[in-house]
């Protein structure tokens, strides 16, 4: 039973961790995409300048959470996201907009957003310094032991854990009711479909290009400030990020917000299971078993350190055999 | 005052000229149909008028108001549809919601003019929950009418609308045609299927090479014998 918790605390709880944030960064990647054609290389690091917007109003005002009994880097998101909103449409006026309405091919607007990742990094590595911070300032991490009956080792979670959770479950279901039930959503997955007859109807498609930020940026804050308060506020965060996320966009089929959730969770589970010690499962066996199998410390497929390969090779494998996505999305 | 009239209009793509002066005029209650060869410039006109085209020379107005160069959204906001040849629908969208799309700028009047498009193309209601992309080429022509009807436009502009119809659908197309124009909306459509599409044609505009060869009423086009001969296919 032990074994089975911890296969629960490193494999269900760690994954769902990972598959989650990667969902919210997917889901901005793929609506990026299906509105502006074209695949934005500094979203990554749009989640790690939400987290660092945060990591600073939280410096800022470190006990704003305490009467609301939450994090005050819970507290600090709604302002982080509206921040980021507002760099992510003011990135897009100053560098995509004027390149787009020049009708440039989609590989530059691709190009200068490497640019804007550069600028991005260089930006928050000068203000945040470049060691790991923690966002938790002057607080203390809540990790909750769940007991299960009749076993030692317990269930655990952390109070970000939780959060991430409940946030990624609310903004999916928002997401969806946003986009299948409001005028403005109709327009956008119109708008995606074909924005020439989007713009032949009537619809303010300027309008729906802002709302496309917001929304990306909103959920980039989200994942970024999430998974910095679970292990910490990194500078260099974006660049474990980015491939995942890119991968879960494609896995999932790019264009397709659910695909992006679905590809985000397969990305992250793939990716923990991957890093799994398999060993631990196998160790009540051991007695059972013949005598010359000897039992290693350590089974794990890849090593911890090189756990980025994993969205490397689902990529791959992706784009060779079904580069259209699980679920059928528009070939890049 | 004529509902639409484009005088001596010059333009086309990225500096090459593809019109060179074409003129037309259509009253409130009229149906216009363009007609010509392949590669004419009829397609080229309808965006032209519709904004979607930069306008080198020549002037378009609107109930006497120039409107050249204007945006497509301005232009919908005063009342003008258009129905693109191609890729005139949003594919993964629902029917209804392809709908709605084209009362973008009056929700308040969605739900009861979608209730009047589905008793004019009762096919549409039964689908209306479908992606349209599913639906058959007439059924898709009837969502695209559908859509730029939603506006409630006071010109509808249709580029080919009967293109790849069986005849039976063809016929029918035109049937609502003339019901819409009977209901107050001008109607410019550009058509392949020239000597039934100017039998309801009040005026009928013949081009090639960007430029008007024949202007007179649909029914005159038919009986002049060099139209006939040249453009109608004898
Ligand atoms: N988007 C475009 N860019 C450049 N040239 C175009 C474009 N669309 C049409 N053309 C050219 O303009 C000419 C007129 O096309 P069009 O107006 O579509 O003719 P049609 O009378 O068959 O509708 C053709 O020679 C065509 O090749
Ligand atoms: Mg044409």
């Amino acid at each position: 039973m032990n074994e089975l918790i911890y296969f629960f605390n490193y494999v269900v709880v760690a994954g769902s961790v990972t598959g989650s944030i990667y969902a919210m960064g997917a889901i901005g990647v793929t609506l990026i995409y299906s509105i502006l054609r074209f695949a934005h290389f500094a979203h990554a690091d749009m989640m790690t300048l939400g987290a660092f917007l945060v990591l600073l109003l939280t410096l800022l005002f470190p006990h704003a959470g305490e009467p609301l009994g939450l994090p005050t880097a819970v507290v600090m998101l709604p302002i982080a996201m509206v921040l980021t909103s507002l760099a992510a449409v003011g990135i897009d006026r100053v560098f995509y907009q004027p390149l787009r309405n020049h009708g440039v091919k989609p590989i530059v607007l691709v190009i200068a957003s490497l640019g804007v990742t550069l600028m991005l990094q260089g930006l928050i590595r000068l203000f945040s310094g470049t060691g790991a911070q923690s966002l938790y300032v002057d607080a203390r991490k809540e990790i909750f032991r769940l007991e299960v009956p009749g076993v030692t080792r317990p269930i655990i979670l952390t109070e970000p854990q939780i959060i991430l959770f409940v946030v990624t479950i609310a903004s999916v279901i928002a997401l969806h009711l946003f986009l299948t039930r409001s005028r403005l959503g109709k327009a956008m997955r119109a708008m995606s479909d074909n924005p020439d007859l989007a713009r032949a109807s009537g619809i303010n498609t300027q309008l729906i290009v802002t709302l496309t930020w917001v929304i990306a940026g909103s959920l980039a804050t989200l994942a970024g400030t999430l998974l910095s308060l679970d292990v910490a506020f990194k500078p260099d965060l974006s660049f474990f990020l980015l491939l995942p996320i890119f991968a879960a966009a494609i896995v999932g089929g790019v264009g397709h917000p659910f695909g992006a959730v679905a590809g985000g969770f397969l990305v992250g589970f793939a990716e923990t299971l991957a890093v799994f010690n398999w060993s631990v499962l196998l160790r009540p066996l051991r007695d059972s078993l013949p005598s010359w199998i000897e039992l290693p410390n350590n089974l794990a497929l890849v090593g911890t350190e090189y756990k980025i390969v994993v969205p490397f090779f689902i990529l791959i494998a992706v784009l060779i055999w079904r580069p259209t996505g699980l679920f059928k999305g528009k070939v890049i | 005052m004529p509902l639409l009239e484009a005088i001596d209009v010059h333009g086309g793509y990225g500096g090459m000229n593809i019109l060179n002066g074409v003129d037309m005029t259509i009253e409130a209650d009229e149906i216009g149909v363009i007609v010509g060869p392949n590669g004419a410039g009829k397609s080229t006109m309808l965006k032209a008028i519709f904004g979607l085209l930069t306008i080198t020379g020549g002037e378009i107005r609107l109930r006497g108001e120039a409107i050249t160069n204007l945006s497509p959204h301005k232009l919908v906001e005063r009342g003008m549809g258009f129905v693109p040849q191609e890729k005139n629908i949003f594919p993964s969208l629902s029917v209804e919601e392809n709908l709605e799309m084209g009362a973008f700028l009056k929700p308040a009047t969605a739900t009861r003019l979608k209730q009047q498009i589905y008793e004019f193309f009762p096919p549409l209601k039964e689908k209306r929950r479908q992606p349209a992309g599913e639906l058959s080429g007439g059924q898709r022509q009837m969502v695209a009418m559908g859509r730029a009807l939603m506006n409630e436009p006071s010109v509808l502009l249709l580029d080919e609308p009967t293109a790849g119809l069986s005849p039976l659908y063809m016929n029918e197309i035109f049937e609502r045609v003339k019901t819409i124009n009977a209901a107050g909306v001008g109607v410019l459509m550009v058509e392949q299927n020239a000597k039934q599409a100017l039998r309801i044609a009040d005026k009928g505009f013949v081009l090639a090479a960007g430029q008007n060869r024949f202007t007179d009423t649909g029914q005159a086009l038919l009986d002049d014998p060099e139209v006939a001969r040249s453009f109608l296919g004898g």
